[in-house]
């Protein structure tokens, strides 16, 4: 099984995570990251969806995400040509004596503090999937308390645009 | 007994003259009716005018061409009730919802045109659940048209709160919940235009009830709002060609007939190619009457109880031209080992069956009736050339089996009534101009293999979800779309005391169907299965309708404003038959008493290969393996 990456721009109507995410469920795949937002058109979001599967059953699961009314157009984002990001914010212990070793993993990693207790710090990382699995790797020995991460989102390398074909137009 | 009263009789014949008869005798069901998305690009415009959200609703139904509705009234739709009381649109007011749905769903298989059921919100709406699944399954355009709580109080769990939009998102081609009062005219064009175009299926429009009771301002022809929905219509003219060098280089070929292709009207042009290829045709169950059973090239229907013919061509075929068809389990058998030596040419609209369950070496994404004249076209390109496959041998295995297995039925040793014999001669004294509508079970596969059906839009059933308690209604439907056409449900006895109900319905709006219940006293499909699969324990299958007579079909029928009719022996019935057909006034069941012990054969068991289709029980066809 390989990760895939689906970008699906969909209408910006109410409803439309639920019948792309109850598809999924409906045809047996499960769906490892999910992130939704508006694009540069506030008429249309775009829903990245990274799926583990075959190549053959994730061309039946597109052709039925093509057969929703509300999604305009489905690509798969090959990760050679694409930037793939995840947000992680992560609360870690931190008192006075692992402070200083927890802040040097940070700037290893080029991550950032963005909230200071007494005993935890909170921080900051964004990157591919890889990078912040080796950065929590690197984190873990000091206690995690608490941690949130967003799906991944993913964009195509070079000038061409995947909002800009006729069917964008139309919507 | 009670007939229906004149007014209603009155009313059916003012609208038996206003809705005609598209579907005999021709090719043209779809799109025979104004389409509505002709409507919506303004064929029928008018003048904006002040009025409720529920006068919207009506007045778009009316401008869309909707004739009729079946539905139930409740708190929630009671606001569009109320406009549709002063419309052209004629209301059938059903006994339950789910005789609305699948009445809507009979009269679009019927007519082609889209069926239109309306219901209540909670279990107004709940109640639809089946049909609009059935509807969805076998691919059939309606549109279901409920009625929601008030915006303020959705999420609330208020009185009669179902989310029928959640609740039907996997069995809907869409659906929408309305959310102002301006958008449903949009909204409701949108709905048909999605239920019939592409490849067709059900579309439910929610409508809260403050947003009915709302005032608007109506305006026609609506402007569509769908840009992410773009069926292809027109097929590859690079496939078509590869797919008609297949056909002509094939030495065993067959072609795979699906309801797509009744669904597209294109008939006729199945039988111009067909003719023009010489290649063995199969319907399936959803096609059966989409090529002519009288016809030569005809092997029958494929499948857990298709012919021998049929199943073996497909299963010993070198190519198989699957046309609006989707290798459902029913028909391939254990899929590993279906038609191992098979090419496969697969035309759908829907771009998702291609591939979808079988290999494919040529798609073809396109509408069945344009696919099959380009393929004619390809095709006699080919022949021109000089390459036409040689099918003598084909041909001469083929004719072999159809002789050595027809279909066919042992009488019953001990005396009993066999129900196969019911169904054949209903076919034969009712002939191929009637259209018959099945539940789902024993009689269902009967009156697929024992009523030849010569025509398209003549045999309605549930396919894809099997739907129990399907007829009677969908008959209703079928009636009110084709009233000038006899229309015959044959139910068994466990399928009509599911929705038996309906024909309250069909003898005050004066609907005059007939109902052959083929009554084996039993869940019949059920123990055939107890019978063979088993050790004969019959547990929970028995329905006392024989041992007790309980309901009394006759007294049942008559209770209900039917005539009601008993035939017990083979010696009656041509003359029951005979005066059910006399009767045109109301509607009429036959209450035919058959042997509980009829098994429906051939049969290829759930989960087994196509090879080991039983001819009956223990009987396995001889094949001559070396010929292939």
């Amino acid at each position: 099984m390989t990760m895939h990456t689906l970008s699906v721009l969909v209408e910006n109507k109410p409803g439309v995570l639920a019948r792309v995410s109850g598809l999924f469920s409906r045809r047996g795949f499960n769906i490892d990251s999910l992130a939704v937002g508006e694009t540069e058109n506030p008429d249309v979001s775009r829903i990245t969806i990274v799926v583990n599967a075959e190549s053959s059953p994730l061309e039946q699961v597109t052709k039925q995400l093509n057969k929703l009314v509300n999604v305009l157009k489905i690509v798969e984002l090959d990760p050679g040509v694409s930037v793939a990001r995840e947000l992680l914010l992560v609360k870690v212990r931190a008192d006075r004596v692992a402070r200083s070793q927890v802040l040097e993993t940070v700037n290893l990693f080029r991550a950032r503090v963005v909230d200071v207790a007494p005993d935890t710090l909170t921080i900051e990382a964004t990157g591919t999937p890889d990078k912040l699995d080796a950065l929590l790797r690197d984190l873990e020995p000091f206690g995690i308390k608490e941690m949130v991460q967003s799906g991944l989102v993913a964009i195509g390398r070079g000038s061409r645009s995947i909002t800009a074909g006729p069917a964008l137009r139309a919507a | 007994m009670t007939r229906p009263t004149p007014e209603t009789l009155a009313h059916s014949t003012r609208r038996a003259r206003s809705v005609a008869d598209p579907a005999r005798d021709t090719d043209q069901p779809v799109g025979a009716a104004p389409r509505p998305s002709a409507a919506a690009n303004g064929v029928r415009a008018e003048a904006p005018v002040e009025v409720s959200g529920a006068g919207s609703l009506v007045r778009s139904l009316e401008a869309l061409g909707v004739d009729v509705a079946f539905g139930i009234p409740g708190g929630a739709i009671l606001p569009a009730y109320d406009p549709l009381y002063d419309s052209t649109v004629r209301h059938i007011l059903v006994r339950h919802e789910q005789g609305a749905g699948h009445a809507a769903t009979g009269y679009a298989q019927a007519t082609g045109r889209v069926g239109v059921c309306i219901a209540t919100s909670g279990p107004g709406a709940t109640n639809l659940v089946t049909p609009i699944a059935d509807a969805y399954m076998d691919s059939v355009p309606i549109v279901a048209i409920t009625g929601q709580v008030a915006r303020p109080s959705i999420g609330t769990d208020a009185f009669q709160e179902a989310d029928i939009q959640g609740i039907t998102l996997p069995i809907t081609k869409h659906n929408f919940l309305v959310q102002t009062a301006e958008e449903i005219p949009r909204v409701l064009a949108e709905a048909f235009h999605l239920a019939s175009t592409g490849r067709p299926g059900p579309v439910l429009v929610d409508i809260p009830k403050d947003v009915l009771q709302a005032q608007t301002t109506f305006t026609w022809p609506p402007t569509l709002d769908l840009p992410g929905y773009r069926p292809t219509v027109h097929p590859h003219g690079k496939q078509i060609r590869e797919a008609a060098r297949l056909m002509t280089a094939a030495r065993r070929p067959v072609l795979y007939v699906g309801g797509g292709v009744l669904k597209a009207g294109a008939t006729e042009a199945l039988r111009q190619l067909a003719e023009l290829t010489g290649i063995p045709v199969v319907t399936t169950l959803m096609a059966r009457g989409a090529f002519p059973d009288s016809h030569p090239q005809h092997l029958g229907m494929p499948g857990m109880h298709g012919t021998v013919a049929a199943v073996y061509g497909l299963q010993k075929s070198d190519l198989i031209v699957a046309l609006g068809a989707r290798f459902d389990d029913r028909v391939t058998g254990k899929l590993d080992s279906f038609a191992p030596g098979a090419a496969v040419v697969h035309a759908d609209i829907d771009p998702a069956e291609i591939g979808k369950n079988r290999a494919v070496d040529v798609p073809i994404v396109g509408d069945a009736k344009q696919v099959i004249e380009e393929l004619i076209g390809a095709v006699t390109a080919e022949r021109a050339t000089g390459r036409i496959g040689d099918q003598t041998d084909w041909w001469a295995q083929l004719d072999d089996l159809r002789q050595r297995y027809p279909l066919g039925y042992d009488e019953p040793a001990d005396g009993t009534l066999a129900p196969q014999y019911v169904i054949k001669r209903l076919g034969e004294i009712v002939g191929p101009d009637a259209v018959y509508v099945a539940g789902v079970g024993q009689h269902q596969m009967w009156a697929s293999q024992f009523i030849s059906y010569e025509k398209p839009y003549t045999w309605l059933n549930s396919g894809g979800l099997g739907t129990m308690g399907y007829a009677v209604p969908a008959a209703m439907g079928a009636k009110v779309g084709r009233p000038d056409t006899t229309v015959w449900a044959v139910d068994g006895d466990g399928c009509f005391q599911m929705t038996n109900q309906e024909l309250a319905t069909c003898a005050l709006e004066g609907i005059p169907i007939k109902v052959a219940v083929i009554n084996n006293g039993n869940l019949g499909m059920v123990r055939q299965w107890q019978t063979l699969f088993y050790g004969e324990r019959y547990s929970n299958t028995e329905l006392g309708t024989h041992k007790h007579r309980i309901p009394d079909f006759v007294k049942l029928a008559e209770a209900l404003g039917c005539v009601g009719l008993r035939c017990e022996n083979a010696a009656d019935v041509d003359k029951t038959i005979e005066a059910a057909m006399a009767i045109n006034d109301a509607p009429v069941v036959i209450d035919f008493v058959v042997g509980k012990d009829a098994m429906v054969w051939p049969m290829v068991a759930a989960g087994t290969s196509n090879d080991e289709i039983m001819f009956a029980r223990g009987v396995r066809p001889v094949f001559d393996e070396d010929d292939v």
